[in-house]
């Protein structure tokens, strides 16, 4: 991994963010910070707000008050293709796949980010451009590999079941070589072996490819065996933060769960 | 079945999946470059068409079929190209240099067209498109300083390096083939490579695409831009073989056939390009038959029913009456278009598919293969 990373601040910090809709607020001054190599979580019952955290972060909803910095660097007005490039890369809930494209193909949208390649040079498909779709294909097999999806490589992904297609996201997003990964329910729809094995993979990004994990999960047992920090969140506003444990013993969060 | 062994990345990467393909393609340009030694002129001229409308195919197929783009403005696309190439021969250039302004502007045009792309989706797209074309249409017949208005501009004949190519000889055939091969070429490029993806992936999901760094925005103006480019070379080439050209040649009707290409011929590959094209330019001789020779057929069936000699006339006359109806032509396109959607939304390239399937699999083949899933569009609200 690259460390250009600047001395001073967090790794990313999100700062007093809010995001309202009309009427309703559904993220309210938000503020946390993720250090490099850890895995946090966020846990919250349903409509608390954490996707659209998820969504604040890679810029597809506009803020409507607060800052989020990456690396030290200010990211709130960045464009959405953009933060691919910076290094941060996501997953999706409900699986955004490109559906009529072979799996291969969706790990390689996964490095667009990493295309230098102009548009004359593809069409006459000059021998740079061949050495570029290489070295994308190298990348990919080490994550196919990683994640053991080799007998999918050329698979359709509407042909695909459900439990290989969460992994695909896990890989698309990985391709990207990111510095931090956004995984929104990695374990949701999959059955216990699949989520056991994601736990397994989720601690593998952390310790093995070296890549901060932020999560959302409501897998109370996934988050306990990878989780390092953990924040519960209900309706937009912070409720507790720290450990695993701490934050399941946190009275609010007993009682926002329980509903007493 | 044949089971592909793969042992490096560029068995993925090369334009030929294995040697089977190198040779059966090898063997058809062979034949199409021999065709005309043997074919008559009519079938000739016919084939000609085909090239043309397979190049608009091949243009179409990257913006709606690849990219999701719909468009029923490839008329006007094809008619700026035509244009662009009458006036400029008139004015003394030679075919090299109009040939690839009229590619050139039309790009610019298509990319300009592209922008109203950026906040429009699906049937909204297609109304912009349209209003785009009536504009070229009426724009075409009011400008007569330039495009001689309703009158319309002849074409003189095609002039190569020096050498002459009326619009029916063997060199114009040679020269739409290899225009035809050298388009597919540099889209089959494109589609191996990252902006082909990137179409494809913002097809499928622009919300997904937008987080793995594709710029919505660039991605469809070049959709349209790369399309429109090639439609204007297809309409230099289409105002040759016409050698006269007027503004009501690039109707709506002219855009429905070019929709029409790629839904008939199935827009998941550059075949259904050339497969749609080839039953667009066919089907317009096979109606013109039938409506000669439906009244004839009709007159003596109710005739062997037992009909008296006027009533089986009426029915002659009848029949006659249905078949020279304005806007019939019209009816029966759309008629095509909702069959294929409904039966075949692979088109005849699907169909291909799964009859070379049928027999790869056989005796194993499921019918449930190619069976479509109800998906419901996820993204819709974060668009």
């Amino acid at each position: 991994m690259k460390t250009e990373a600047p001395a001073s601040g967090p790794f990313f910090k999100v700062d007093g963010i809010s995001l309202q809709f009309g009427g309703l607020k559904a993220v309210d001054n938000v503020s946390f910070e993720v250090d490099k190599g850890e895995i946090f979580t966020i846990i919250g019952p349903n409509g608390a707000g954490k996707t659209s955290i998820f969504n604040l972060i890679s810029r597809l909803y506009e803020p409507t008050s607060g800052r989020l910095l990456f690396e030290g660097r200010d990211i709130t007005k960045v464009p959405p293709h953009k933060i691919a490039a910076m290094g941060i890369a996501r997953t999706f809930q409900n699986i955004e796949l490109f559906e009529n494209a072979s799996l291969l193909q969706n790990l390689l949208v996964g490095r667009h980010c990493h295309t230098r390649t102009q548009l004359w040079q593809e069409i006459l498909f000059i021998p740079e451009v061949r050495w570029a779709e290489k070295e994308h294909r190298m990348k990919c097999e080490e994550v196919i590999e990683f994640l053991d999806l080799q007998a999918y490589r050329d698979k359709l992904i509407a042909g695909l079941p459900y439990g290989v297609r969460k992994v695909t996201e896990v890989a698309r997003a990985l391709c990207s070589e990111p510095k931090l990964i956004l995984l929104d329910e990695p374990s949701s729809g999959l059955n216990v072996e699949e989520t056991t094995d994601m736990s397994f993979w989720i601690r593998d990004i952390k310790n093995d490819l070296g890549i901060t994990v932020l999560m959302v999960e409501h897998d109370m047992s996934l988050v306990n065996r990878v989780s390092d920090r953990v924040l519960a969140l209900n309706y937009g506003k912070v409720m507790a933060m720290g450990t695993p444990k701490e934050v399941q013993s946190h009275p609010d969060v007993v009682a926002a769960y329980l509903g007493v | 079945m044949r089971f592909l062994f793969k042992t490096n990345y560029d068995q993925d990467i090369r334009l030929f999946q294995h040697t089977g393909h190198v040779w059966t393609y090898a063997a058809l340009l062979a034949v199409m470059i021999v065709a005309p030694l043997f074919i008559s002129q009519y079938l000739q001229s016919q084939l000609v068409f085909v090239f043309i409308y397979a190049i608009v195919g091949v243009a179409l197929m990257i913006l709606t079929g690849f990219t999701g783009q719909g468009s029923l403005g490839h008329a006007a696309f094809l008619a700026i190209g035509a244009y662009t190439a009458a006036y400029m021969q008139s004015k003394g250039f030679v075919f090299w240099q109009y040939f690839l302004v009229a590619g050139a502007l039309t790009g610019v045009v298509g990319a300009i067209v592209g922008f109203p792309a950026l906040r429009l989706h699906g049937i909204y797209l297609l109304i912009a498109t349209i209003s785009f074309a009536f504009i070229v249409e009426e724009v075409l017949a009011r400008w007569e300083s330039v495009t001689h208005g309703n009158e319309g501009m002849r074409v003189g004949a095609l002039n190569l390096f020096g050498l002459p190519m009326s619009r029916n000889s063997d060199y114009f055939y040679y020269l739409c083939l290899g225009v035809l091969t050298l388009v597919m070429i540099g889209a089959l490029n494109l589609m191996r490579s990252p902006t082909g993806r990137a179409f494809i992936a913002i097809r499928d999901s622009e919300t997904a695409a937008k987080s793995m760094g594709i710029n919505l925005s660039a991605y469809k103006v070049k959709a349209f831009a790369i399309s429109a480019a090639i439609t204007g070379l297809a309409g230099a080439l289409y105002a040759h073989k016409m050698s006269f050209i007027s503004p009501e040649m690039f109707t709506l009707l002219l855009s429905i056939e070019f929709i029409m290409v790629i839904i008939i011929g199935g827009a998941i590959g550059l075949h259904g390009a050339v497969l749609g094209a080839i039953f667009i330019v066919m089907i317009d001789p096979l109606l013109t038959t039938l409506k000669d020779d439906l009244p004839v057929v009709f007159s003596s069936l109710a005739g062997t029913f037992g009909a008296s000699g006027a009533t089986a006339a009426k029915v002659k006359e009848t029949v006659a009456a249905i078949g020279s109806a304005a806007g019939l032509k019209g009816a029966i396109y759309g008629l095509i278009i909702v069959l294929f959607i409904i039966f075949e939304p692979y088109g005849l390239y699907g169909r291909w598919l799964k009859i070379k399937l049928y027999f790869q699999m056989f005796p194993m083949y499921k019918k449930a293969t190619f069976k479509r899933q109800k998906t419901y569009v996820k993204t819709e609200r974060n668009r």
